[in-house]
Order: C-alpha cells, then structure tokens, then sequence
C-alpha cells in the first residue's frame, strides 16, 4: 500500500517529519517497506524563463537562448527544441545537475563554439513522461528561480507500507493516518474537513470518529448524503449472502474530463495512471478511505442493476481484458441482459465509462469477505477491490462512502445527482469483549496504566466504559477477543518496551531430551561422515519419470512448481543419482553422497538413509595401478559398517536376494532380521536405473530403513561382567570345491552349526574358479572352555565340519 | 705372566679383523669347551691359593675382556650390515598416498544439531510431524479458516482430493502443525521445537520450494510476550556466540498468535559482509506471538488456563547468517565441492562446553 506524505496529512493534522512518520508506521506494525522521494533528483532543475532567443552562428537547428533563472545575470544555454522561444517558461538544467533519463551530468560546455551554461528539458528527460519533441512548456505566471519539484508539487516522499491481512482499515489511507494519530503522531482530521465540506456540518463529531446508533442499527454518518432529485436508480440485491447491501445514486448530465490536477498528482505518485475523472475518483476514494466502489454508464444497461449469484457458465469480460466464467456461488452484477461486474472483485469491461458518458449509477455495496475471497480464489483473480472486500470492509460506511463518491462527482463532473437508493442492509451488529486491562501484563508482559489503556483504545475508535466493555469499531472486523485488544494496547505503547522475562529452569543439569529415533538419526549421520561420505539434501519431490525409475510414488501434487519437482520421492537414491550425475558432469572423480531423510509410501513417511558410490572408489596411482570403481561388496560394506553404527545386530543379520527391480539382480542383496524385517538394500544399480539419470558408469548404492532397526534395550548403563576366554582359540583351516551355486553364507553358516560349542567363527578367505570348479577355503576358530582341545577333540570338530559341508555338496579337497 | 697377554692382544686382534663367521670361530676357540681360555680357566682348580690369588683375577680379565670384545664386534658388524640393508630399501618419502577422504555433515544438519543442543538446556524437546499434513493441522487449527486471506499466502502445493473426501492433504507450509499435533497430544506444560521441511511453491534466489524451518512452542500457566523475548535473545545469542545481540520487535499479524511480533536482530557491516550482533541495521530472523486463544481451544485446552508463546524461523537463514553461504538454492544441489566448503566434519560434535559452533 503506497500513499504520499502530503496525502496522509490529509487526514492527520501534524508537524512530526517524515522520519518521524515513517519510524512510528513500523512501530505500530504497518511496516514501511521503502520510502522514494521522486522530488530529490530533480532538485537541480528550476523553473526559468526564455528572454531571448537567436540562431546558433555555426549551427541552423540550434538556438542561442538567454535564460532568466531567478537569481543573478542571465545565463546563455544553447538548446536544439523547435519550440525553444523568447517569452517560454520551462525548466532548466544547471551545471552539476544528473538528467535522470541518461544519469548524464551538466556541465558548463562549449556547444560548437558557443558557451552554454545548462540545458532546458524535456519531459522525457525528466522522466516526467514521453513527449520529446520539445522542451517543457510550464504557464507563463509560473514563478521563475523556484526549484522544479517544489513547483510541480513532486517533493511528496512516497511511502510503501506492507499491510498484513488483519488490517483491512490500513488498506485506507485514513486507517494508517488513524493509527499514527493513536501512537500520538498528531490528530486525525474530521472526514468533513479532509472532504473540504463546509464547516461545521455536525459539530457534535470530533476527531472524525464513526459511532452508531445502536438503536436501528445503521450507520451515524459523519458527512451529509448528497440529496438529489428524481428517484433513484433501480437497484437491488437478490443474493443477501453474497452482497447483503448495494447502494446506488444516479449522477446525470456529467462531463467525464480528466480528474483534478492533485488528484492525479497522487493516483501518479503511487503509481496509478489516471484514466478520467470518474475513474480516478473511485480509484482514489478506494486507497484514501479503503472503500472500493464501482461507476457504470447508465447508457450501457439495460434495465436495473442487481446483485445475484451468476448461472453457471456465464461469462463477463472484465476490466483486465480477460474473459471469466462463472459459477453459481459467485456474486454479479448484472442488468436484464448481461453480467457487469463481479461483485466486489473486477468490473466489466461493456459498462464501463468512457469520455463520452453523461449519465452514471455510482455503487457502494457491501460484499461478504468468504465470498469474494472464495470467488477471487476460484477465479485467480486479484484486484485492489478484491483485496478490500475479502479482508472486510466497514459496514457502517456505505452511506459515507456514497455520499463522498457522489460529492467528488458532481464537484469535478457536474452534473445532478437522483436520489438515493439503498438496497439490503449491511451486517451492522455491534460487537462488544469484557475486558481486564490486567491482560496489558499478564499477557503481554507490560503494564500499562488502565486510564492508558482506555485512551489507546479509544483514539484508535473502540468505545470502553466504565466496567471495561469494550466496543468494537466497525472497520474493526480482526478484533474479536482480549487476545487483540492486548496487542492493540502493547503496540501503540510500544512492544520494545516489553523487558525479556527468563522463563523457569529446572533445578540442576539440563534433562537430555533427545529421543531414541532421534540418536539413532544423529549417529547415523556422523557415522556416514566419520566413513567418508558427504552429506547431500536434495529435494522431496521428483519428475515422474524418476520416481517411475524406483516403482512410482504414493503422492503426487496437484499443482507442482515444475514437472521436475511433482511426485513425493519413494527412494532417497534418484535424488542421489541425480546430484552425483551433476558432480560427475562437473568433473568430480568420485562421489560418495548420502542422505537422511524420509520417503513418501502410501501410508507413511519413513525416515531412510540412502548412500550411493559413484565414479571412482580409488584412483589410478603409482601403488594401485588403474583406477577402480565402486562394486557390490562397497556398498556392503557401508550397509554393515552403518548398520553397526546404528546399533543393529549386525552378526545375526542375513544376506538374501530380492532388493527388487532397480538393483542389478546378480549383485544386489537385502539385510535382513528373520526372515520379514529388511533393514537394508545394496548392491549395484540396474543399469537401466542409472542410465535413467545419465549416468553411465557402475553405480554401488545402500538404502537403509531407519524405522526398521531394532531398538536398543534399555538395561542401564551397566555392561555386563568382562570375561575373557581363560584359553586361547585355536585356528583350522579346510579347503572344499563346491557347487557353482553354493554361496559362502550357506557354507559358513552350516560350517558354524556344525558344533556350536567349539566353533565361534567361521570365515571365508580364499576363492577361486578353475576349469569350472569352484574352490572356497574356510578358516575355523575353536574356542576351548574349560581344558585344551586334545588331537582326538581336534579330530572330531574337523569330521564334523567336513561333514557338514558335505552335505552342502561340498568335499574337502585333498 | 706375559703369555696371557700375548693371548689378549692376539684373539683381541683376530677379532677386531674378523667377519661375522670368523667371530663365531675366534668364540669356539677361545670360549668354548675346549677353548684357549677356557683351558686356562680350568687350571685355576690346580693352583695353590697364593697363585690363584695373583693368577686367578688375570685370566677371569682375559675372559671378560675376549667376550667383550666379542659381543662388542658382533654388534657393529650386524649393524653396518643393517645399515647396508636399509640403505638399499630407502624409498622417495614424497610420493603421494591415498587418504580417504574425508566426509562432511550438511550445514542444515549441523544446525539442526546446535539447536536441539541450545534449546535442550533451556528445556525444550524436539518434536517431528508429517510433511503431508492435512488441511486442519496445517490451516485450520491454526485459526486459519478456508477463506482467510492469509492462505493465498502461503502458496501451498496440494495433493489432489483424496478418494474419502474428507481431508485435502498437502505439504506442511510450515512447522506450525507441529505445535498443533503436540497440544492435543500431550498435556501442558510444554516446551519445544520442531525442525524439519517445509515447503511453499516459490522460487528465487531466497526461496526454494523446499526449505527448513523450526517451531518454538511454550505452553504453561503465566506465559508472556516477556519471556518470549527472553527467549529468543537467549537462544540468538547461544547460537551466534556473542553478548551484543540485539532484538528489535516489531507488532505484526499471524493467524495463529496474537499478539504477534515479527523479530528483527540487529547486524553491523564489517569488510563488506552482514555480521550479526550491534544495532547499526535490522534484517528480520523470525516469526512470533502469543498462541491465539483459538488455537490452544482448538487443541483441546483451555485458553483461561493455558498459555503462551510460538515462534518459526528459517533454518537454511539461520546457516546462512553464521556461516557465510549466500545462495539458498545451493543448500539442495549435492555439489560435493559446496559440500565440503560448508559441511562440518563427523566430530563436530555441538556441545555446550565447546560451543555450539563448529
């Protein structure tokens, strides 16, 4: 919201300056976003008077001008305008001063051998507007030597306020000026004045506070209904939810010219382009008083205006130029033929007035916020009046709103004004809160004096008596409980002046409050890091086709940002994929990424932590030779060392297939608990999953299901008693051939079940294929208990184990 | 007695000139069973006492001073011939090796981390909730009604309608739902916060789609706009490190508190770059209030009993106003080489007693 400095003194009577000014918007909470004086940089150009004008001796298009500025002998400018001429006042550039439109600087020159001492502008030049066929021509009494902006009234710092939702009376310049007038910045002017009314017209109303009388109900008025004649327009609502009171009067026999000079001079400082008087007189009672309002040209209608609900599928080409159709839920205006307007959002473009319009119907109408809002959603369509309306306008301002609008019209128009008609009725209900003023600290966390209190309240339009009920005003629709009228009271007073309170510590060392998923989560971060990986955060959301590359997701968005970012990913890894593809395009040798974050499944978000290997695990070197890749056994590696860190149990895990589709299906595994409970996938990628996110090479990857890892037991801290064996293990090794596809897991696991008491590790650590036969060598540990193991003890362990692999298939070899 | 000099001076002389065998030879012959020296020894049992007295500390001297000599050479010619050895394994020590490389933790983790740290000793707990929140949790408990102006706001992205009708689903807009899901979850007195993603649809350089906030809540009886300035300048200057932190409220609208205060803190420009601390400019960090009465209502709690305060901030800002990163959208890239610019190694551990800062 933009409004200048001249216009909110407007309404608010004070001498604080504009730092002042600005200072206390944000205090109060109508944070200024910037203020821009558009005067300052065209301080350097006065308004000065042509005396004489020759040819230039060497050049025919150039004029030697004689320029009285105000002060001094004349100065000598040279200027190439036609329409340069003894006796023209307009405005000259002095040396030092930067022409906006280039940033050039003036400066005292020789113009083909004649001195000139400045530059008379162009409009364009001051980017003032477009027009560069000739200098500025200003009226002849124009007074010469004074500055240019002060002349043309441009030295009105604009102001740019952020209004929050809440505050639909600041959409109003008479609100914000309201507001400084309660934080003591000066005294808000009677409407009647601000409206140059002739005083007094109701004596009894001070500070230009709206009351009500309770009694009917309506509104208390704070200037005069313009009284017409003949009746007024036909006008009525037929949808009292959606706009429960529409006001009209009719203006015949207008002019519609341009506005008035200061009107237009505000509507172009706050960057409104003037359009005609009819139209800026609506546009500039909307920002000044926040009271949106609509003017139709009479000679467009047919028949009556009524508000109804549109029949669905009806169209209206609005202001905008756009064509909107509608549905039954949305408030119109329409006549006998055709929808006009979209109630309290945009008007039509067919009924809208142009120079050649006589006659008017002026509108003031009260639209119901969940309506507009719900209109302006479906239909994307904002607009000043939408954002007027669905924050909720005052009620209890049709009558002045009206009145003021018809006033400005018959002044800048002329014209006669009809009756006026008044359909419906606006939601008048007062609204009252009990309140204890003990709130202020209790709150808050400021006392404040009640009689301090009742006067903030009061200046700012609430009515409070005696036993603190207080009143809301009726452009007040955000109060409705202490909760408001505490931050009412504390930022007029002032919320810096709140003194921070500690709030109570437990007695002693802070309680850990970390909870087991969450040192689970910790852990397993750093443990990552402590192996070498960076941690990578990458997006929720995938293209399709990625999350298709791991068996499509769950969620999908309606309105994503971009179809890159549009399915709830159900993998870590093509986030994974798709930042080591990146790191890879950019050079990278190798890329070890991971990330803890959680996958989108249909009934739940579950917290995973994906690793993938990409590029070289090592690279070429003087002791390795060639460069080598990541395989299966890294990933499974990081999947055990991970699931170690996180506490699993991980000698009890077991290695099966099945890691599913995206997995190369030779080498890729699961870890699992039993049987049901997978706490990881790895192995190397598909190459059809890696290719799908362009990379070319081997990819080694791990997920790891976080949710699935058993928790830790809560025992105490206490360790169970040290007890090393008394004697030490004995080693044995056996060398067996075996199947092609017995695997190493199988063997050792039956190697190890063959005596459970002796045996309490079995390992593989030689391998090797020959001629078809494949060759695994198992190293044995033995542990004794009580005695040493005796050859024949020796013996028996070693017929054992043979026997067990060999029912594997295996045979020890000789 | 000269001979037994003589013998002295010859078997100290062949040992001085033998090689590792020889001396192993000159040993046998002297020292052995039937060694020159050991001869000798044995005829000490043959002497009178006199002559033993004279005779006997002579040859126990031959016998010291042989063996001396002998271990004595036997160690410098096994050390010469090391010495030979390991001159021949001298390898070119600046030869490159392979250092694993080391890992990092994302600075959005990091921060996470030092906020669970400062907050646990003032007593908060962390909390978590969905990011596919339903429209209640998200909007409506928090007092913001389907038509409130507010919601436009948020720019939210939205699941299509589910097949029940029921609840729209969308991405949490913010952490607040977690405030909501902890009320009518847990009995007050509460205190904690709630890191996690976020999302709005809005791109540029300072808004991702995805972006990390954490949610402050207290509830308890007496709670007040004071303390939550206390609060926050506590926690601002724990997390900054420094004493001149300077908060700056300023009044402001959330649905969901009331009154609401947006915070600014107060930053001077040194060599160009924003640091934190002083009162020379204000850059807002955070988002607050007094938890509206309607929403404490709508958890199930009774807003006369009840009270107290909420606050969001963004994480990512946070990192970025400590560490020095200026572009948001790097946070989600996975350049390794951002990575290790910025990310903190495993043992940065925060802690209170070494700072929470790494």
């Amino acid at each position: 919201m933009k409004f200048t400095l001249n216009w909110l003194k407007e309404h608010l009577d004070t001498q604080a300056s504009l730092d002042d000014i600005v200072e206390a918007l944000t205090r109060v909470g109508l944070e200024v976003e910037g203020v821009d004086n558009p005067g300052e940089k065209l301080a350097a150009f006065k308004v000065a008077r042509v005396l004489t004008a020759e040819r230039h001796p060497q050049a025919d298009k150039l004029q030697v001008l004689t320029v009285d500025t105000g002060d001094g002998a004349p100065l000598q400018v040279v200027c190439g305008a036609p329409n340069a001429r003894a006796g023209l006042v307009g405005v000259l550039g002095l040396p030092g001063a930067i022409v906006p439109a280039n940033g050039m600087e003036l400066k005292v020159s020789a113009i083909r051998g004649v001195e000139s001492n400045g530059m008379m502008c162009s409009t364009r030049e001051l980017e003032l507007g477009d027009d560069h066929d000739g200098i500025i021509e200003l009226p002849a009494d124009a007074p010469v030597g004074t500055t240019f902006p002060d002349y043309a009234g441009l030295n009105d710092p604009v102001i740019d306020v952020s209004i929050t939702p809440n505050r639909q009376d600041c959409m109003g310049v008479r609100g914000i000026a309201r507001d400084l007038a309660a934080a003591g910045l000066g005294t808000l002017k009677p409407l009647a004045q601000v409206y140059r009314y002739p005083t007094p017209v109701r004596p009894e109303l001070v500070e230009g506070r709206g009351e009500l009388r309770a009694s009917t109900g309506s509104a208390r008025t704070e200037v005069p209904e313009v009284t017409g004649e003949g009746p007024g327009p036909d006008v009525r609502t037929d949808d009292s939810a959606g706009c429960p009171a529409f006001y009209g009067q009719e203006v015949r026999g207008v002019t519609n010219g341009a506005a008035p000079e200061w009107m237009r001079r505000f509507l172009t400082a706050i960057g409104q382009k003037p359009i005609s008087v009819l139209v800026d007189i609506t546009n500039f009672v909307s920002v000044d008083l926040g009271r949106p309002l609509h003017v139709y040209d009479k000679a467009k209608l047919s028949g009556g205006l009524v508000a109804r609900r549109a029949k669905a599928g009806e169209q209206v080409l609005a202001l905008n130029g756009k064509t909107y159709t509608l549905d039954e839920t949305m408030t119109v205006i329409a006549d006998d033929v055709a929808v006009h307007d979209i109630g309290g959002i945009m008007g039509g473009e067919h009924s809208g007035v142009s120079e050649t319009t006589t006659d008017v119907v002026i509108e003031c109408a009260y639209f119901d916020p969940d309506h507009i809002a719900r209109t302006g959603q479906k239909l994307g369509l904002t607009s000043d009046a939408r954002q007027r309306f669905e924050r909720g306008v005052d009620p209890a301002f049709l009558d002045d709103g009206l009145a003021i609008a018809t006033k400005l019209v018959l002044d800048h128009c002329g014209g006669t004004a009809s009756e006026i008609t008044r359909a419906g009725e606006p939601p008048l209900t007062l609204r009252t809160i009990g309140y204890d003023p003990s709130r202020a600290e209790t709150l808050g966390g400021l006392a404040v004096a009640p009689e301090r209190q009742k006067d903030i309240l009061e200046r700012l339009g609430f009515s409070v008596d005696g036993d603190w009920q207080v009143t809301i005003p009726t452009w007040r629709r955000d109060i409705d409980g202490s909760a408001d009228l505490v931050e009412e009271v504390i930022r007029i007073e002032g919320i810096d002046k709140v003194q921070p309170v500690p709030l109570d510590r437990a007695p002693g060392v802070a309680r850990p409050t970390a909870t087991p998923e969450q040192k689970l989560e910790r852990k397993l971060r750093r443990a990552a890091a402590a192996r070498g990986l960076d941690e990578a955060v990458t997006w929720s959301f995938l293209s399709q086709a990625e999350a298709d590359a791991f068996g499509g997701g769950a969620w999908s968005l309606a309105n994503p940002i971009s179809e890159d970012l549009k399915v709830m990913r159900p993998s870590l890894l093509p986030g994974l994929l798709s930042a080591a593809a990146r790191n890879l395009n950019r050079g990278a040798g190798s890329v070890r990424l991971f990330e803890l974050g959680r996958r989108y499944l249909a009934e739940a978000e579950r917290p995973t932590l994906g690793v993938v290997l990409a590029g070289d695990r090592r690279p070429r070197g003087w002791q390795g030779g060639k460069a080598q890749g990541f395989d299966a056994f890294d990933a499974k590696a990081e999947a055990l060392a991970l699931l170690a860190a996180a506490g699993a149990p991980v000698d009890n895990l077991q290695v099966m297939g099945d890691a599913g589709e995206t997995w190369h299906p030779g080498q890729s595994g699961t870890l699992r608990l039993g049987p049901k409970t997978v706490l990881a996938a790895f192995g190397m990628l598909h190459p059809s999953t890696a290719k799908a996110f362009d990379l070319d090479g081997p990819v080694a990857a791990v997920e790891l299901y976080m949710d699935a890892i058993p928790g830790k037991r809560s025992s105490g801290f206490m360790r169970p008693a040290y007890a090393p064996p008394a004697l030490q293990a004995v080693k044995r090794d056996f060398a067996f051939t075996v199947p092609a596809g017995l695997t190493a897991d199988a063997l050792t696991r039956a190697v190890r079940g063959s005596d459970k008491a002796a045996i309490t590790a079995a390992r593989v650590f030689d391998l090797f294929e020959r001629d078809g036969v494949k060759s695994m060598a198992i190293e044995v540990t033995l542990q004794p208990s009580d005695k040493s193991f005796t050859d024949a003890d020796l013996k028996a362990v070693a017929d054992k184990v043979v026997a067990a692999a060999e029912k594997l298939g295996a045979t020890l070899r000789g | 007695m000269s001979d037994l000099d003589q013998l002295q001076r010859d078997l100290l002389a062949a040992i001085g000139s033998a090689d590792l065998a020889g001396l192993e030879d000159i040993r046998v012959s002297a020292l052995g069973k039937s060694g020159s020296v050991t001869g000798l020894l044995k005829t000490l049992g043959g002497m009178s006492p006199e002559e033993r007295q004279t005779t006997g500390p002579r040859i126990h001297a031959l016998r010291e001073a042989v063996s001396e000599a002998l271990t004595g050479r036997k160690a410098g010619l096994e050390r010469e011939a090391l010495d030979a050895r390991l001159a021949g394994e001298t390898l070119d020590m600046t030869l490159p090796v392979d250092v694993p490389a080391a890992g990092t933790v994302h600075p959005v983790s990091q921060v996470m981390d030092e906020l669970a740290q400062i907050f646990a000793d003032l007593g908060f707990a962390v909390a978590t909730g969905p990011e596919i929140e339903d429209d209640w949790h998200n909007f409506t408990a928090l007092n913001i009604p389907e038509s409130h102006p507010a919601r436009a706001m948020h720019d939210t992205f939205y699941f299509p309608d589910q097949p029940d009708g029921e609840r729209k689903m969308l991405l949490r807009t913010h952490t607040s739902p977690v405030q909501i899901r902890t009320m009518v979850n847990q009995q007050p007195p509460i205190r904690i916060i709630a890191p996690g993603r976020t999302y709005r649809s809005d791109s540029d350089a300072t808004h991702t789609p995805m972006f990390h906030q954490v949610e402050g809540l207290v509830i308890d009886k007496g709670i007040t706009l004071g303390h939550l300035k206390w609060t926050l300048e506590t926690f601002l200057k724990a997390y900054f490190e420094r004493d001149d932190i300077v908060l700056r409220l300023r009044p402001s609208y959330f649905p969901f508190t009331e009154p609401s205060a947006e915070v600014d803190v107060g930053y001077t420009i040194q060599n160009g770059k924003r640091v934190i601390g002083g009162s020379d400019h204000w850059m807002e960090v955070l988002g607050s209030g007094m938890v509206h009465p309607k929403v404490i209502a709508a958890c199930g709690l009774d807003p006369d009993e009840w009270q107290g305060f909420a606050f969001g901030c963004g994480i990512d800002r946070l990192a970025m106003l400590k560490y020095g990163m200026d572009d948001l959208r790097a946070f989600f890239d996975g350049d390794i080489r951002w990575l290790k610019h910025y990310g903190f190694t495993a043992l940065d551990v925060p802690t209170l007693s070494g700072g929470v800062g790494a």
